[in-house]
């Protein structure tokens, strides 16, 4: 499948949109720089060590941690349920549902429930689900997929909020952004109340205590995982971390990854459901690991860094490319620098293709990542596994590389090429040089290449 | 005796940007080098690379290698191409003992050009005049993987009547990619536009870097544009008497 090129256009044309993107992945890119600088955190570098090692190890030995996490769920009184499938961990969703008769489902804080679109398998068997999350919400109410992985109603304006509210909610047009999270709260606290389960995502599993933890600034996650009668929480086999002790780590370099927070405004730890002389809490925990194609990922000995990925965004507001796109123009819910990796690794290669080259290779995503993915690395490696479908293109660099091993004929390829340009300024309208003239000009060819200059000057 | 210095041209000086590699050889003969331009030379293998060719990207790395194997310092006028030489050939030839032995011996003897100048103790011997407003294009692989942020700077502020003026997008990419400017091109415009704005809010006459693909891409969508801003090596800055 080629890029979505006529919907790229048009978010390029579109300017609202465009300044949207931009100035609101500017705010959240400059906090960041502020929030590691050396003066607010002199630790920066060796955290990001710490925790690119920490992930490694638990990747490494993800079997062991991930019964031991099962063991320590156990034992808190959940269960884990084995997901090998987004649809296998729908369909003990529902079933669980029924069995409760819990037609309401209050959700918090999942891209993985987006990934495995959740919603709409809900939907489908008539189980009402709500997002509780302002911008999910929003998101929800308009029909549209996350644009960002963690801001995903980023692109749009309070203009844009007003007119979904209005709509869908027959609410008077409102352009205030406290009066819509006030109508957003009003709605929701209505949910909470009835909602039979509550599903929320995870940041990170422990595996010595068996804890999810969530953090968040709305604090809609710990409504979700409370006041119901049943948790799901549902994540990714990789958001494991061995120890409780290794969170703080983590914790001081998500936060401001992602938006420059020193901390988020709460942080759950939740062990589970509610023990005996504990006041509140749920009656029961379920905690769904989902596979989804990441242990075939972890067996890729190229690709399996991406699975250290602790969904900051960070790369995503550092990419200039996502800055210029947006969320929607990728084919997946997870955008972005990140995106295109784990889409090729999950959704399949060939159907993919264009996502690892939409890139300039320009390094930032790697500069910003916090757990050190080499992600511009790994792009080259996914091109030069799906190079090999392409044998016009494989061609064209054969000869290149035969070319540039023959001084005397590279010499003379050169002069002819800037001959023709000189003589036709304008000509060989067509392939790589129309492409390039579509967007901008193309410099004029010099007479004398630089090394014609140099025998002139040694004569 | 003057001592010797083999440059490293890269194949978009030699056949589009001559300019910028000629003076850089003035530079470097002003600083009292003996410059020596092996003919033999051709290209990093840098398209290959990072277009995911790496069989072709190793015969060209190869002929590289060869051809500078003996040469004691090997200068370069590109963030990228030194980049390529000194951090992926390890990528190119991992595995293979042999050739990384001589990778090894190669890569700690080659610069990138800003970063040769900023270890020369006569720099005051430039006697460099420039007498612009000026403003500093960060190119992503000088910045990003030479960690080369300073030197640039430090070598314009060596430079007579010259005002540097940053731009707020100072580090943003300039969307060229190599072959990513062409196959993705309206995203690239669109990146390259973005830091045409920059440029011109800084009200500067030239934009510098050390890469000449970016000033390509930057030059085509300033002219593109219809906006008057010059772009131009280092190198041309430091060897200008004004
Ligand atoms: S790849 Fe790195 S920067 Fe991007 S979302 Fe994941 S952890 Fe954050």
């Amino acid at each position: 499948m080629s890029a979505p090129d006529s919907a790229i256009r048009q978010t390029l044309a579109d300017a609202n949109l465009q300044l949207a993107i931009y100035s609101n992945t500017g705010r959240f890119k400059d906090n960041r720089v502020k929030a590691v600088a050396p003066d607010q955190l002199p630790e920066y570098q060796d955290l990001r060590t710490r925790a690119a090692a920490i992930k490694r190890h638990t990747l490494a030995f993800l079997d062991v941690y991930l019964l031991q996490l099962e063991n320590a769920v156990n034992d808190n009184g959940g269960k884990v349920i084995w997901a090998s499938t987004g649809e296998e961990a729908a369909e003990f969703i529902v079933k669980l549902a029924k069995d409760r008769q819990a037609n309401l489902i209050v959700k918090s804080k999942s891209m993985t429930s987006e990934e495995i679109q959740l919603n709409e398998r809900l939907a489908h068997n008539e189980l009402e689900a709500v997002e509780t999350d302002l911008g999910e919400y929003i998101l929800q109410l308009a029909g549209q997929r996350p644009f960002h992985i963690v801001a995903p109603a980023i692109h749009m304006t309070r203009h844009d909020v007003a007119d979904i509210f209005t709509e869908k909610l027959g609410v008077a047009h409102d352009t205030v952004i406290e009066n819509q999270a006030m109508t957003a709260r009003r709605v929701l606290r209505e949910k909470f109340l009835t909602a039979g389960i509550g599903i929320t995502g995870a940041n990170f599993l422990l595996a010595d205590s068996g804890a999810v933890v969530i953090v968040e600034n709305e604090g809609n996650a710990r409504l979700t995982h409370s006041a119901p009668k049943i948790h799901i929480a549902i994540a990714g086999i990789e958001k494991l971390i061995p120890r409780t002790r290794d969170l703080a780590v983590f914790l001081d370099l998500l936060g401001r990854s992602a938006s420059g927070q020193t901390l988020t405004s709460y942080t759950s730890i939740v062990t589970g459901p509610r023990r005996k002389g504990e006041l509140d809490g749920p009656e029961e925990f379920y905690l769904v690991l989902l596979d989804a194609g990441r242990t075939k990922l972890l067996a890729d000995p190229d690709q399996r860094e991406s699975l250290q990925c602790i969904r900051c965004g960070a790369c995503l507001n550092a990419c200039p490319v996502y800055r210029k796109i947006g969320g929607h123009n990728y084919p997946w819910v997870y955008s972005g620098p990140i995106g295109k990796v784990i889409t090729p690794a999950l959704q399949g290669k060939e159907n993919n293709a264009w996502l690892p080259f939409a890139s300039s290779l320009c390094g930032a995503c790697g500069e910003v990542c916090p757990v050190k993915i080499d992600i511009p690395g790994l792009l080259i490696k996914l091109r030069k596994e799906l190079v090999r479908s392409d044998p016009a293109d494989r061609s064209a660099f054969r000869v290149w590389a035969w070319l540039m091993r023959r001084p005397v004929m590279y010499g003379l390829a050169g002069r002819i090429g800037r001959t023709l340009l000189r003589r036709m300024p304008l000509g060989f309208n067509f392939g790589p040089l129309a492409a390039w003239r579509s967007e901008r000009d193309f410099p004029a060819a010099p007479s004398k290449s630089f090394r014609d200059c140099w025998k002139e000057r040694k004569k | 005796m003057a001592r010797s210095v083999a440059i490293f041209v890269t194949c978009i000086v030699d056949q589009l940007f001559p300019k910028a590699g000629l003076a850089m050889v003035d530079v470097l003969e002003r600083l009292g080098f003996e410059v020596e331009f092996r003919s033999a030379q051709t290209c990093c293998a840098q398209p290959a690379f990072n277009s995911g060719y790496q069989d072709e990207a190793r015969a060209v790395a190869l002929h590289f290698i060869d051809t500078f194997a003996d040469a004691e310092t090997i200068v370069v006028p590109s963030g990228s191409c030194t980049s390529m030489i000194t951090h992926h050939y390890a990528d190119l030839f991992a595995g293979d003992s042999k050739t990384m032995e001589r990778v090894n011996a190669l890569t700690p003897r080659v610069f990138e050009f800003s970063q040769f100048l900023l270890g020369q103790p006569n720099l005051d011997s430039l006697a460099a005049r420039f007498p612009h407003k000026v403003t500093y294009h960060d190119s992503c692989h000088a910045l990003r993987e030479l960690g080369l942020k300073d030197a640039p700077r430090r070598l314009l502020g060596l430079v007579k009547d010259l005002e540097l003026v940053e731009m707020e997008a100072a580090e943003e990419c300039c969307g060229f990619g190599g072959t990513f400017s062409v196959k993705f091109a309206q995203i690239s415009g669109a990146m390259a536009r973005t830091k045409v704005d920059s440029i011109l809010q800084t009200g500067a006459s030239h934009v510098v870097s050390l890469d000449s693909s970016c000033l390509m891409q930057l030059r085509g969508a300033l002219s593109r544009g219809g906006h008057k801003v010059e772009t131009l090596h280092l190198a041309e800055v430091l060897a200008s008497r004004g």
